[in-house]
């Protein structure tokens, strides 16, 4: 296999870069971890004139923590992420997204802002992003701008970014206080695209009772998927199985029809975003040493 | 014809200056430029981990990288693990352990398995699987594969 042949640059300043896309509008495209651009190349799927590969650009491969929000440069590569001790430590969450992206190998080349800004609607960290109310920095012609992750993906690979835009940041808030979460997802064998999956968070009031929730689902649209009438039946409610289990199915209500494919059919995988959600609240509770 | 790039990158501690189209991937650089043909070429999707190979001291899929991506950088394959014709550890661990049959899967496993240890000498089973799961074999079974990885762990520690 082999692609189709294209020029390439790797532009050392990112205006450069932006520069090169907008000479190139439609024709050209970033080149970031290539874990999925590259099998799309080999096999054709994708035939641009030209790559602009973002790696030489020295000022996109950071993890800083500011005010406890975790800020992460777009071409930091997956397995950084994951061997921070500090994002391990302060940001529980987004470490337990990060392992559950493809393999290692695969994390040792794939970047943050690149699994972000393909957004494939069963991959990890855009759902993550959704759950955490992150928002991303995007640099283009007309200067900077920052997207709030509920706007940001649109749909099917398809985010709000412009043609010559370039997705150079994500800001992550930190976990609220004492927050009990989970990330979980089926996929055919550990590491695969998940069939879908679903990641949380709640936590307690005084009372024992959720004061807030937060739950995402992917896999079963375009776009990660926000059940907000399963966080909803969650809010007021001591924490139990029986809830647990209401909350897995009242979220069958907020996915609309999932993608059918060789994979899964639409019913299998909003079925598996319900049991998804049930496990991790169950998850998020042991974990939490809440009794339920 | 797009512009070819000069790039020079160190394959097992030679530096190469070579000129590349940028379509080329580093497997088939390192196969057909190179004339390292122990770089396995099984999916070319980036799905099996044949092609694996170290770069800059981490296990990536040469089969989805391209050749002008490593210029400047240090590239490992499995031609480079063995010492004047001696097998290294990981490599003999292979042989008793019966750690390949048809031998396709056995670069990228060993690769990996290269990787692992170099960064912790004593992994968890958690640890061995998670990088395991990234390489297929579809003949020897992986039972004897993980025995191999046991097997190089000890032979490490009574070296070092
Ligand atoms: S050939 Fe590269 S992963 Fe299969
Ligand atoms: S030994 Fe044959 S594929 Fe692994």
């Amino acid at each position: 296999m082999k692609p189709a042949p294209f020029e390439y640059c790797a532009p050392e300043v990112l205006t450069e870069a932006v520069e090169v896309l907008e000479q190139n509008e439609g024709d050209a495209k970033v080149l970031s971890g290539g874990q999925s651009l590259m099998p799309l190349l080999n096999m054709r799927l994708a035939r641009p004139e030209v790559l602009v590969d973002l790696a030489r650009i020295p000022e996109l491969d950071y993890v800083r923590e500011d005010h406890g929000a975790l800020v992460i440069g777009a071409m930091t590569r997956q397995r950084t992420v994951e061997l921070d001790p500090m994002v391990r430590e302060k940001h529980p969450l987004v470490y337990e997204a990060t392992i559950n992206v493809a393999h290692p190998q695969n994390r040792n080349q794939g970047t943050f802002g690149g699994s972000v800004a393909h957004a494939d609607p069963s991959a990890e960290y855009p759902a993550l992003a959704v759950a955490l109310g992150a928002q991303f920095k995007a640099v283009g012609p007309d200067g900077e701008r920052t997207i709030d992750a509920e706007d940001f993906f649109v749909t099917y690979l398809t985010t709000d970014l412009e043609g010559a835009e370039i997705l150079t940041e994500v800001r992550i808030p930190a976990l609220p206080d004492g927050a009990a979460w989970a990330f979980t997802e089926v996929a055919r064998r550990h590491g695969d695209y998940a069939l879908a999956g679903a990641t949380s968070y709640f936590t307690l009031g005084a009372d024992g009772k959720c004061a807030t929730a937060r739950i995402v689902v992917f896999g079963v649209g375009g776009t990660p998927v926000r059940a907000s009438k399963a966080e909803q039946a969650m809010i007021g409610e001591a924490p139990s199985a029986a809830l647990f289990a209401s909350v897995g199915k009242a979220v069958l209500d907020d996915v609309e029809e999932p993608q059918s494919d060789v994979h899964a059919s639409a019913a299998q995988r909003r079925a598996i975003a319900g049991v998804m959600t049930e496990r991790g609240l169950a998850d998020a509770a042991r974990r939490a040493g809440i009794a339920i | 014809m797009p512009t070819p790039r000069q790039i020079s990158v160190t394959v097992n501690g030679t530096v190469y200056e070579s000129t590349v189209e940028p379509r080329l991937t580093l497997a088939d650089f390192l196969r057909h430029e190179l004339a390292l043909p122990g770089t396995h070429v099984g999916c070319e999707h980036g799905v099996c981990g044949a092609c694996t190979v170290l770069w800059n001291g981490r296990a990536v899929r040469s089969c989805i990288m391209l050749a002008v991506q490593t210029d400047g950088t240090e590239i490992t394959t499995v031609e480079g693990l063995s010492k004047d014709g001696e097998l290294n550890a990981i490599q003999q661990a292979f042989v008793e352990e019966h750690g390949l049959q048809c031998g396709f899967c056995t670069p990228g496993f060993l690769m990996t398995i290269t990787e692992m240890l170099d960064r912790n000498p004593d992994p968890s089973d958690e640890e061995i699987y998670d990088y395991l799961g990234g390489q297929i074999c579809r003949c020897t079974g992986y039972q004897s594969i993980l025995a191999a990885v046991r097997n190089a762990i000890e032979k490490k520690k009574a070296a070092s």
